[in-house]
């Protein structure tokens, strides 16, 4: 896999490459967000133009604003919006503007915007800080979301959203910038938004990962691979839209779903996903649908708390065994 | 000011006043689905605005939308089909009286989420800017949404930035039926600019020529680098917030109404300093007969025109579309 078009890096440095080379190679984008300029002065963007880097006041809701204005006027911006709580904050331009002017237009407008919204779960940092809010996002009609689990796909899914003509939130689990894989080098190498991707071929139980779960998914499979339970495992990678042919087609090999989301368990994404399965699958279901979810609670900071409540490989290979 | 500019603001106005008028005795009829809110009372505050600025200038409004694009000279035949909610309106019957989008006159959208307006037009003047387009935006907002954080949150980047943008309150004394000075510490919209490094204007909005002459100065400003003004023109709506809306509890006063409604009528005002400045009733009434004429077309046609397709709601929300599933 480590061949000469491919480089060792980081989650974050992979995230990092993708805007440097759509800040390079093209003249319509631009960046805005807190603390951006810092970056910059690190060669971080290049040689790009420092018209087009924009060290943002504290001001979420007004520049995830301005980036829509941006947007429909001929830019193509990426809005760092870091933590993903902070999200919230930028909520209503998200909403009631980027997912809705194309078409409360008439399709008078284009509206390329990227919002990065990094989850910083898992790290001691409490409630305000800890949020996995993708499933909120799924609810907005006129947005896309997608979710990299890999340095690979997040290169490349961050591309495709910088590309893509309509808003797409790019949720990055923080937990991965400092994983490393092998990246694509090709700056013309995207992640198609919209597809899923099978990690582990098998033909017992169907794992469908979402975000950051992957790797625990990964090992969960090798572990019931010692018991003789053959795991198929496929990382979804876009949350909006969702990949119903992939979900059918893991379903239709194993009949047992287990669904890993480290989002809130009510109206989570794995919630979504057990309704297409329900809905277009139920005659291939051998048994009940298992979700591997965070419990209903706030994030806790102290970190005995905070651990076991997302999911792990324990707790994925445990629901798959009841399956079994 | 030249004569020619005079019978366009002339005409403007009188679109705007003619098409409220209209819309009105439709939605008496029957005719309009949704909420409706009427521009009446800030007409000079509008066309002074819109005339100071080019065609491929930007605007964006609030979600008493219909008097902006008018103002900024778009066709009146979309804009009335569309608030009939018509295949044949502006926005294909997906936006409505409050969300009038008309991007040929350089219109970028009303909103109405109050306030949301401000950062569209913000981010606008940050393509002119990054582009070096020389064109600039200006985003009309109430003393209602002067309330929102995202007023302050703009006004700061416009003023770091030297963003090529005009900041216009159309302060007509009422958020909806609560009355500014119930709800600004500062009654005067314009001085919160300071606070942010924005110079802050206070026009009569009722008199064309000082909002035009306030706003030809925040243009030349902006144009030339200078970044962003905020003017606040001092109007008043003569109709009620929402047309049809009765709001039992007389939070203004009935001799305030007849005072804008007798004294201080921009449409009235103007026709006045027209004649004045030696223009002829002659003249006057061929742009009257013109402005009564487009907006009878525009009814005519709007009522002609077709319901969309229901299947049609499925259409337009991506650009680049996603599986949309019944």
């Amino acid at each position: 896999m480590n061949d000469n078009n491919t480089k060792r890096m980081t989650y974050l440095d992979a995230l990092g490459l993708a805007q440097r080379e759509e800040l390079e190679g093209r003249d319509d984008t631009i960046i805005i967000g807190e603390d951006i300029a810092l970056y910059a002065a690190g060669g971080a963007y290049g040689n790009t133009d420092a018209s087009r880097i924009r060290s943002a006041p504290i001001s979420e809701c007004g520049f995830a604003g301005m980036a829509v204005g941006a947007a429909i006027t001929g830019l193509r911006p990426i809005v760092d919006l870091t933590i993903a709580n902070f999200i919230y904050l930028a909520a209503d331009p998200i909403i009631n503007q980027a997912a809705r002017l194309r078409y409360m237009t008439g399709g008078q407008f284009k509206v390329p915007v990227t919002y990065r919204a990094s989850m910083w779960h898992s790290q001691a940092n409490a409630a305000q800080h800890s949020d996995r809010p993708y499933p909120m996002f799924m609810n907005i009609p006129g947005l896309k979301v997608v979710c990299p689990a890999t340095p690979e796909d997040a290169k490349g899914l961050l591309k495709a959203a910088i590309r893509d003509d309509d808003p797409v939130i790019v949720f990055e689990d923080n937990d991965l910038w400092g994983k490393k894989g092998d990246v694509p080098l090709d700056t013309n190498f995207v992640v198609p938004i919209g597809k899923a991707r099978t990690h582990r071929e098998g033909s017992d139980v169907s794992i469908i990962s979402v975000s950051g779960s992957l790797r625990h998914a990964l090992k969960a499979a090798d572990d019931l691979a010692k018991d003789g339970v053959s795991a198929d495992v496929i990382d979804l990678r876009t949350l909006l839209p969702l990949d119903n042919e992939a979900i059918l087609a893991t379903l239709a090999k194993t009949g047992r779903v287990v669904i890993v989301d480290p989002a809130h368990r009510t109206m989570g994404a794995a919630a979504e996903i057990a309704a297409i399965i329900v809905e277009d699958g139920f005659d291939m279901l051998k048994k009940p649908v298992k979700r591997v979810v965070t419990p209903d609670v706030p994030i806790p900071f102290s970190p005995p708390m905070e651990a076991p409540l997302y999911p792990n490989p324990e707790r994925i290979a445990a629901a798959a065994r009841e399956l079994m | 000011m030249k004569n020619d500019l005079q019978s366009e603001a002339y005409l403007r106005m009188l679109k705007i006043r003619g098409f409220e008028q209209a819309v009105t005795r439709l939605v008496t009829e029957g005719e309009v689905p949704g909420a409706v809110h009427t521009s009446i009372g800030q007409e000079a505050a509008i066309v002074g605005a819109c005339m100071a600025l080019k065609r491929d200038d930007y605007i964006s409004g609030t979600h008493r939308s219909h008097g902006h694009p008018i103002g900024k000279g778009a066709e009146l035949k979309p804009l009335m089909a569309e608030i009939l909610g018509k295949v044949t309106g502006v926005c294909k019957g997906r936006g409505g009286s409050m969300h009038f989008t008309d991007t040929s006159v350089g219109s970028i959208g009303e909103s109405a989420i109050v306030g949301g307006g401000i950062p569209i037009a913000t981010g606008a003047a940050l393509t002119a800017q990054v582009r070096r387009t020389g064109q600039v935006a200006l985003t009309f907002f109430g003393d209602g949404a002067s309330n929102e954080g995202v007023l302050a949150e703009c006004l700061n980047m416009a003023a770091v930035w030297k963003l090529p943008i005009i900041f216009f309150c159309e302060n007509n004394g009422y958020a909806a039926v609560t009355p500014a000075r119930n709800s600004h510490g500062q009654p005067d919209v314009a001085r919160r600019g300071e606070g942010y490094g924005v110079p802050g204007v206070i026009v009569d909005g009722q008199d064309f020529e000082a909002v035009y002459k306030a706003t030809e100065a925040a243009v030349g400003r902006a144009r030339s680098g200078e970044g962003p003004t905020l003017i606040e023109a001092k109007t008043y709506r003569f109709d009620e917030h929402c047309v049809g809306l009765f709001i039992n509890g007389n939070y203004r006063p009935a001799e305030e109404i007849s005072h804008y409604k007798n004294e201080r009528d921009p449409v009235t005002l103007f026709r006045t300093s027209l004649l004045t400045s030696g223009m002829t009733v002659g003249a006057l009434l061929e742009i009257e007969g013109e402005a009564s004429r487009l907006v009878e077309d525009a009814v005519a046609f709007a009522k002609d025109s077709a319901f969309p397709d229901p299947e049609e709601a499925f259409e337009l929300v991506h650009a680049n579309p996603i599986p949309i599933r019944r």
